[in-house]
């Protein structure tokens, strides 16, 4: 599976509804505060990066597709091995 | 094998328990009783390591891992819960700026809060925004390079003595994380007194009238206040609340059953009566598997799983319902001498209570774990 693969099954085991890559799941209500900080785990621990403060940014967490072009990013910047 | 694991992760949690024991239990009803904590106390705590215990050694605290804190915090639980509650704050809100802080920042703050020569306290609760903290009223007008703060913050533990307070606020809808120096013009704080339980918390109103705070003291992305940073800190509290309610049904314990081994009546102690051994046998399973949860919350944030968050909020709503109940049997099987000041019971049942709501109220930790119980955690455990 692709990075956007994986984000895609991850959300999706976690959320009730179907997603478009492009849905806010915070502003759609889908997740609660705990999924939130359960989503950043799983980014840190399935591709290896090191999320840091900047990067907590809601922009980069809020959905399949802004999560795939963060971590793209991040990989793209040598943070991944 | 699971001696030495033991042995190894024990070294805190024991020196806790004979700080504990010698400095602060004594003196846990004298706190409760008068609303106070101690200013020396607080300067004991920073010098012996316990308020940076879990921050790291690179800023000059302990480096503990959850395995290692967890006990700790047990251990002030044990004593007085109004210490825990001072462990709880300072470290959650240091986690926060350590997790979201700019390395200017860390510079700034970390030292002074990894000794506990500067005191941090967490503003978030207001008069009309609890456990909705997206709903928080406070404003962050953006001014000349920093913001303009206005608004009421109430509840805010240790905020009569803290030197620094993470506020959250909301500036065009986006909530925002700041530190607000406690010398900030503008910045009035008044002791709120009378609380239920952990009364010895220097619990604190904060009234911010136009208080100007550089855009240097922003903790984090400008929306993610609320979304990460409070809800890390309130991770880091959950932890230290779950630990800390352990040790008061641990305390409970110490108590029920020296008691029920004295007490006679019927001419046997009422160790002997099957309704007190009953009592008995259900705050030991209380203890147990309380603790069990605590630790494999500790396994999992040491390890930094997805699931530690959750696993976390599970242990901090069973370990506050049992110590609840455990300690509401306490005071029970103690009968007229469980509600006399000469038996601490009656504090943990208050102090317990407390655990039930901070960080958390038992009816949001219902609905959100519900959520992920449809995770189906099971399957992967």
């Amino acid at each position: 599976m692709d990075v956007r693969d994986r984000i895609r099954s991850y959300i999706g085991a976690n959320v009730t509804q179907i997603l478009d890559d492009d849905d806010d799941i915070f502003e759609l209500g889908l997740v609660d505060s705990l999924f939130g900080l359960q989503l950043v785990s799983f980014v840190e621990q399935e591709f290896r990066v090191e999320v840091d403060g900047d990067d907590l940014d809601i922009d980069n967490f809020c959905s399949i597709a802004a999560i795939d072009r963060f971590i793209i990013g991040k990989m793209g910047a040598g943070s991944a091995p | 094998m699971i001696d030495e694991a033991v042995s190894e992760s024990s070294t805190a949690a024991d020196r806790a328990r004979r700080f504990v024991g010698e400095m602060v239990e004594p003196l846990a009803e004298k706190i409760d009783r008068e609303q106070h904590f101690s200013g020396q106390l607080v300067g004991a705590l920073g010098e012996q390591g316990w308020l940076g215990a879990a921050l790291p050694a690179q800023w000059g605290g302990g480096g503990l891992d959850p395995v290692d804190y967890g006990p700790v915090l047990e251990e002030f639980g044990w004593g007085c819960a109004s210490a825990r509650t001072l462990l709880t704050v300072h470290n959650m809100a240091a986690q926060a700026v350590l997790r979201y802080g700019n390395e200017e920042q860390k510079q700034l703050y970390m030292p002074g809060l990894a000794s506990g020569r500067s005191i941090i306290a967490f503003a978030l609760t207001e008069p009309d925004a609890g456990s909705d903290a997206n709903a928080i009223g406070m404003s962050a007008v953006e001014d000349a390079g920093g913001y303009i703060l206005s608004g009421e913050k109430i509840w805010c533990s240790f905020g009569c003595i803290a030197d620094l307070f993470l506020v959250f606020a909301s500036c065009n809808g986006k909530p925002l994380a700041l530190i607000v120096e406690r010398d900030s013009p503008g910045l009035e704080i008044e002791r709120m007194t009378d609380a239920f339980g952990t009364r010895g918390s220097e619990l604190a109103r904060l009234r911010l009238d136009g208080v100007r705070v550089s855009a240097a003291n922003r903790i984090g992305a400008a929306n993610a206040g609320i979304r990460f940073v409070a809800n890390t800190a309130l991770d880091h509290g959950r932890f230290s609340v779950a630990c800390g309610t352990v040790g008061i049904i641990r305390a409970c314990l110490d108590t029920c059953t020296v008691y029920a081994a004295r007490r006679q009546q019927g001419g046997a102690p009422i160790s002997q009566h099957q309704l007190v051994r009953r009592t008995l046998t259900d705050g030991l399973v209380a203890y147990t598997t309380a603790r069990a949860l605590c630790e494999r919350a500790a396994r999992l944030r040491a390890a930094g799983d997805p699931r530690a968050a959750a696993e976390t909020a599970l242990a901090k709503y069973h370990s506050a319902e049992a110590a609840i109940r455990v300690a509401n049997d306490a005071v029970a099987l103690l009968g007229a001498n469980g509600c006399s000041p000469e038996f601490p019971v009656s504090r943990y049942l208050r102090d317990a209570t407390v655990s039930g709501i901070i960080e958390g109220t038992r009816e949001i930790h219902q609905i959100s774990l519900a959520s992920y119980a449809l995770q189906r955690p099971w399957t992967d455990a």
